[in-house]
């Protein structure tokens, strides 16, 4: 078990009740990176430090950060940056404590970031259901522009940007960031087809646009304090940093954790004193999602998986959003899979046949199964509407859809019954589910 | 029903000047006919359409899409009861089970007196905080039958108004338009910084 204590960087202001108010902020080092990065740095040597640190995006995918802002087509403007604070994949909870509580720590990484990568105006889009978010926001914002960190010639800087707080109003799909983009131009949140394959090319109304998630952003002013190189000496491989994991389930202790990458494992996220504290009740692991109900499930064989996107990878799932959802031996699987798989039927936005017919297909099945009608067959049914969806169900999966929201369908569903089959089996042969 | 009230078209014409394009301003413009209203009337949905040069049909098309916009009147108090996995796995569905038939409703339904609409609701990203719901989105986390039972007593008694608006209130802080500093130093007479 490794379980290192490095410096907080995006929780670091956690302890501090009034973190998330100007005079917190200040009190805290707030505002420092941004002052020194319009006072002493050029906008390519903010770029600079971030692609050196290889932050990678916290939302889902794990881009590399600097690499996404360098797709940006030269001399083309107006260039946009669009926040996404839509954080709706089930177990993620990380994004909205970020919001809530360091509010300003956003507002230093966007303001940052839209001078690294020259854009005229940044979108901050918070989920809809996130009221108190919304009002932390709206506060700090008000306050950030008294306070001349936003606004017309920053600090007296020549540079200047707004940023706009924007909120949706209820989908998960609109975290698909060609989706966030459809619902930032008052659209129905939808994919767009690609090509164009990143909005650094065509985004907002068609411009070159980053889109970064919150926990992303929120480490560029720690990254510019202290340098890319500060932040690349934590963790390993190309796991830099600290990241967040949202735990829940069935852990003793769930939480919110920000733990150094790749030298902490899984075990030690869900057994160390420090976050989850090991299961509930004194009862025995069985199974987890990983990163997200659209990852692949893990299981006890892969506790000491270190927290590493690469070794997530080989090991045919993801660390995705960072929410790690722990089940004991209590949890029935063919539920467990059907709920998640209910999640994507009613999330689907019905644009791909695949997934608007799959889903839906995959969970009247798994209803069944789970309520004593199932079919001798229909474990094969599953994992051909599966394979309908997502050919082959590797990971990184193989895509019959223009966004991965049909894919991650299949998650709950071929690694649990590859893992308790005879779990499916007992519920078909006996017409009940053995968990009651 | 009705269209936006002369201070809300105030309001949203300002909305709307902070963003590049009109249509860009259509979401926030319906969550301002709902927090009018307490929901979003086809009267507000024309009105809004007008604002931002969108046919009435455009603008149903994207306010139907959108899970938070009801169509039709519904209680003063919005209960969503999470039941997603992370929710599921410590009692998410027994916690909607006791909501509904506390107030003697299906889930979807309003109580006959207007003042509770019960929803299932997904995610609401209060997972280690798990089994929440939200009463017109503010959050009450690690709940339990009894800590429901209370919450409703305390609602019915208006004893959480200042931590529950209204259905359809969601920010109570506006974010001020343009640069703020300019408008407070036009007011004050200062120099800006």
């Amino acid at each position: 078990m490794t379980v290192t204590n490095p410096d907080k960087i995006v929780f670091a202001r956690m302890h501090h009740p009034d973190a998330h108010t100007l005079g917190g902020y200040l009190a805290t080092g707030g505002y420092t990176a941004l002052r020194k990065a319009l006072g002493d740095m050029t906008p390519e040597q903010v770029h600079e430090e971030v692609t050196a640190s290889n932050l990678t995006g916290r939302g889902g995918a794990g881009f590399p950060a600097g690499v996404k802002w360098g797709f940006l087509p030269p001399e083309v403007h107006p260039r946009y940056l669009v926040v996404n604070g839509d954080e709706s994949e089930p177990g993620t909870c990380k994004d909205r404590q970020l919001l809530e509580r360091d509010p300003h720590q956003l507002i230093e990484g966007s303001v940052l970031t839209a001078y690294a990568i020259g854009a005229e105006n940044v979108f901050l889009y918070v989920r809809g259901e996130m009221a108190l978010a919304q009002e932390r926001m709206a506060t700090a914002l008000n306050e950030a522009y008294q306070h001349g960190a936003v606004g017309e010639r920053i600090f007296g800087s020549d540079f200047s940007v707004d940023v706009v707080l924007h909120w949706g109003a209820g989908a998960y799909i609109v975290g698909e960031e060609t989706a966030l983009i459809e619902s930032l131009e008052g659209k129905r949140g939808m994919p767009r087809i690609k090509p164009p394959y990143f909005p650094a090319a065509k985004g907002l109304y068609f411009q070159p646009t980053i889109v970064n998630n919150v926990e992303t952003l929120s480490n560029v002013p720690w990254i510019v304090r202290h340098g890319g190189q500060a932040f690349a000496g934590l963790g390993g491989g190309r796991a830099t940093g600290t990241r967040l994991f949202s735990l829940s389930g069935h852990v003793a202790q769930p939480g919110n954790y920000e733990v150094e990458q790749h030298v902490t494992t899984m075990r030690d996220l869900i057994y160390d004193h420090a976050y989850g504290d090991g299961i509930r009740d004194g009862n025995e692991f069985k199974m987890m999602v990983p990163g997200g109900v659209s990852a692949p499930w893990l299981f006890e064989e892969h506790l000491d998986m270190p927290l590493d996107a690469d070794e997530a990878t080989a090991n045919k799932t993801m660390l995705g959003s960072g929410a790690v959802v722990v089940m004991d031996h209590t949890t029935c699987a063919v539920r467990a899979a059907w709920r998640i798989v209910r999640f994507f039927a009613h999330e689907s936005c019905g644009k791909c046949t695949p997934c608007r017919e799959g889903t839906t297909w995959l969970e009247r099945i798994l209803w069944r199964i789970e309520n004593g009608a199932g079919r001798p067959d229909d474990l094969d049914l599953l994992l051909d509407v599966c394979d309908n969806i997502s050919p082959g169900l590797d990971w990184p999966p193989k895509m019959t859809t223009i966004c991965p929201l049909g894919p991650s369908a299949p998650s709950p569903i071929y690694p649990s019954i590859n893992k308790f089959r005879d779990e499916y089996l007992t519920h078909i042969k006996e017409g009940a589910c053995p968990h009651g | 029903m009705s269209r936006l009230s002369n201070e809300n078209v105030t309001l949203a014409r300002t909305i709307i000047s902070r963003y590049p394009r009109k249509r860009s301003a259509l979401i926030p413009l319906l969550h301002l006919a709902q927090e009018q209203e307490g929901w979003v009337s086809p009267e507000a949905m024309a009105h809004i359409g007008e604002l931002v040069d969108m046919t009435s049909a455009e603008v149903l098309g994207t306010a139907s899409f959108y899970e938070m916009f009801k169509r039709q009147p519904i209680g003063k108090y919005l209960i969503g009861v999470c039941t997603n996995i992370s929710c599921m796995l410590v009692g998410g569905y027994e916690l909607l089970d006791h909501v509904s038939s506390t107030l003697g409703v299906v889930v979807g339904q309003t109580t006959s007196e207007g003042l509770f609409t019960v929803e299932e609701a997904e995610c609401q990203a209060a997972c280690s905080d798990a089994p929440c719901l939200q009463v017109n989105y503010r959050y009450f986390g690690r709940m339990d039958p009894a800590k429901v039972d209370d919450l409703l007593d305390d609602l019915r008694h208006d004893r959480l108004e200042d931590i529950v608006p209204p259905h359809g209130t969601l920010s109570r802080v506006r974010q001020k338009i343009g640069d703020p500093r300019q408008a407070d130093a036009a007011l004050s007479g200062e120099a800006r910084p």
